[in-house]
């Protein structure tokens, strides 16, 4: 056993060691890690998926800073309690525009991967100002400041070519209009700007434009609501058919 | 490194089992054997593994990854579980959409799940603004009373379940819109007009103020909430004399109202929950106290 007498060797010599031990662990991230690349169904192909517009993606910054993933998961597991509970289960397609993703195993609030369209804008706004006058019983704080942060879309074609370099696929349209489709979400309710509001619904169907929170400025407040009305609102399940589901037992 | 003269070799003795040949600064190391129990778990757990990799999806090849012979996944069990519950519930369920909801309460067993099931799904989608136990909050009706903004019949609770209100995705969501006053009457007659809805809601109010204000009242806000104030449930004006308030009936909320307006919005519901399951929570809300 000639081979095995080697060993002497590499326990002899650190160095040695440390580069086949590399060698090893890495073969076995290879063989875990690599096919999630190439496998179709790592992220299934679904209808409706598309990135975030510039003010739901300023929305989702604000959630990031906030730390709102400190206590909320955005992930619906496979069980009956969370489909029964949130809606149906996530899918991986869902967080695909997302860099960071924001899934979690811990929940001191609930799951928000599908919060959009479950509650009123006025309750986010009510809520996100003082948790408690609409759940008595929750133990979120307040984030009233947002109301009262106005934000100016300075920045938000640099954020997006961001994304896109890290392979969201913003278009050089969407990155050059950036600044028009982030007012023309919110700012402009009622059409008096000359916004092209058709074009924003165009470029990022199903996006959501009205004024979030009641102020004509927008505001971080107005970012935050829109991003949480969209979560979980883009995929068309009508056309969905899960292919592990149809598996007979 | 080795040294064949070390002195630690001479504690060797007879019976001692070989050394494995490892040498350590002259430190060497006897060949015990691993312990039995280890041994055998070590080599179990090998064969637990290969078996496990065979019987469940595992290994990713160029296509897919290996099903499995047990063709299990997490999402089948789920819907089976679901389908499970469901065909448990199914014929009680069928019972319940094939029922006029007027009818569910003769039938003891039916109304039993209805109201059970309602209270169920209210705690899990509406307790957020109507409150765990639906007393509301400010802007948000409380549903134990029997004050109701868009009628408080069970096919009426029905229909608002159903369609929500004010909402942008449900054509037939209920809709109206309030006035906002800001600029349409004077910081007077906005004061007057507070002074004269607190004195048909029965608080504190000065008369005279109250009595201008009456006049303001019918040129105003009668086309709507009727010239008694008691409200019109067609569009959602709610009654001004019954001293129940959803955002507030002191002197400030009412001014905001008056010259703000409110804008309240419901969900719709109907792609979120099943028909039945809005017929159970329409049954539960209609009886909690209030319902017509």
């Amino acid at each position: 056993m000639a081979i095995l007498d080697g060993h002497k060797k590499i326990e002899t010599n650190a160095t040695l060691l440390l580069v086949l031990s590399f060698l090893v662990v890495t073969i076995g991230g290879i063989v875990e890690i690599a096919p999630l690349f190439y496998l179709d169904n790592t992220i299934e192909e679904v209808d409706g998926m598309r990135p975030y517009s510039p003010l739901e993606l300023q929305g989702r910054e604000i959630y990031i800073r906030e730390g709102c993933y400190v206590c909320h998961s955005q992930m619906i597991r496979p069980m009956r309690d969370e489909v029964e509970r949130y809606g149906h289960y996530s899918l991986a397609a869902e967080s695909m525009y997302d860099h960071p993703f924001q899934w979690g195993s811990k929940r001191t609030g609930p799951d928000l991967a599908r919060v959009g369209g479950r509650y009123s804008d006025s309750w986010h706004y009510d809520h996100l100002v003082d948790p408690q006058s609409v759940v008595p019983e929750s133990v979120m704080p307040s984030y009233g400041y947002l109301a009262n942060r106005e934000l100016e879309p300075d920045h938000i074609g640099d954020l997006m070519a961001t994304h896109r370099f890290v392979g969201v696929p913003y278009s050089d349209e969407m990155i050059e209009m950036a600044a028009h489709d982030f007012n023309a979400q919110a700012a402009d309710p009622f059409g008096f700007h000359d916004y092209d509001q058709d074009a924003v619904a165009e470029r990022y169907p199903g996006a959501q434009l009205r004024d979030f929170d009641g102020n004509p400025e927008v505001t971080e407040m107005d970012a935050l609501i829109a991003y949480l009305q969209m979560l979980g609102t883009l995929v068309d399940f009508s056309t969905f058919t899960p292919e592990e589901a149809v598996i007979s037992r | 490194m080795s040294d064949d003269k070390h002195p630690e070799e001479q504690i060797l003795q007879e019976g001692d089992p070989n050394t494995t040949g490892h040498v350590w600064d002259g430190i060497k190391e006897f060949d015990n054997p691993m312990p039995r129990w280890w041994l055998w778990t070590f080599y179990g757990c090998i064969v637990w593994a290969v078996i496990y990799t065979v019987l469940y999806p595992a290994w990713p090849l160029v296509n897919g990854a290996t099903a499995g012979l047990l063709g299990y996944s997490t999402r089948a069990e789920v819907a089976e579980e679901i389908a499970t519950f469901d065909a448990v519930n199914d014929p009680l369920r069928v019972q319940l959409e094939s029922t006029e909801l007027a009818d569910v309460s003769s039938d003891a067993e039916l109304h039993n799940f209805a109201v059970q099931g309602g209270g169920a799904i209210f705690r899990t989608w509406c307790a957020q603004c109507h409150g765990s136990g639906a007393a509301g909050a400010v802007g948000y009706p409380n549903l134990l009373d029997d004050d109701w903004l868009w009628g408080g019949t069970l096919d009426d609770i029905h229909y608002t379940i159903s369609h929500g209100i004010r909402n942008e995705e449900d054509l037939n969501a209920h809709y109206s819109q309030m006035t906002a006053f800001d600029e349409i009457l004077s910081d007077e007659e906005i004061d007057a007009v507070v002074a004269y809805v607190r004195n048909i809601s029965g608080q504190e109010a000065d008369a005279t103020l109250a009595s201008t204000g009456e006049t303001v009242y019918l040129d105003n806000c009668a086309s709507c909430h009727l010239d008694d104030g008691t409200g019109d449930r067609f569009i959602g004006a709610p009654n001004l004399t019954d001293a129940i308030w959803l955002y507030g009936g002191d002197e400030a909320a009412l001014e905001q109202t008056v010259r703000y307006a409110r804008f309240g919005v419901m969900p719709s519901w109907q792609n979120r929950l099943s028909e039945s399951e809005i017929r159970s929570v329409a049954i539960y809300v209609h009886s909690l106290g209030g319902g017509e």
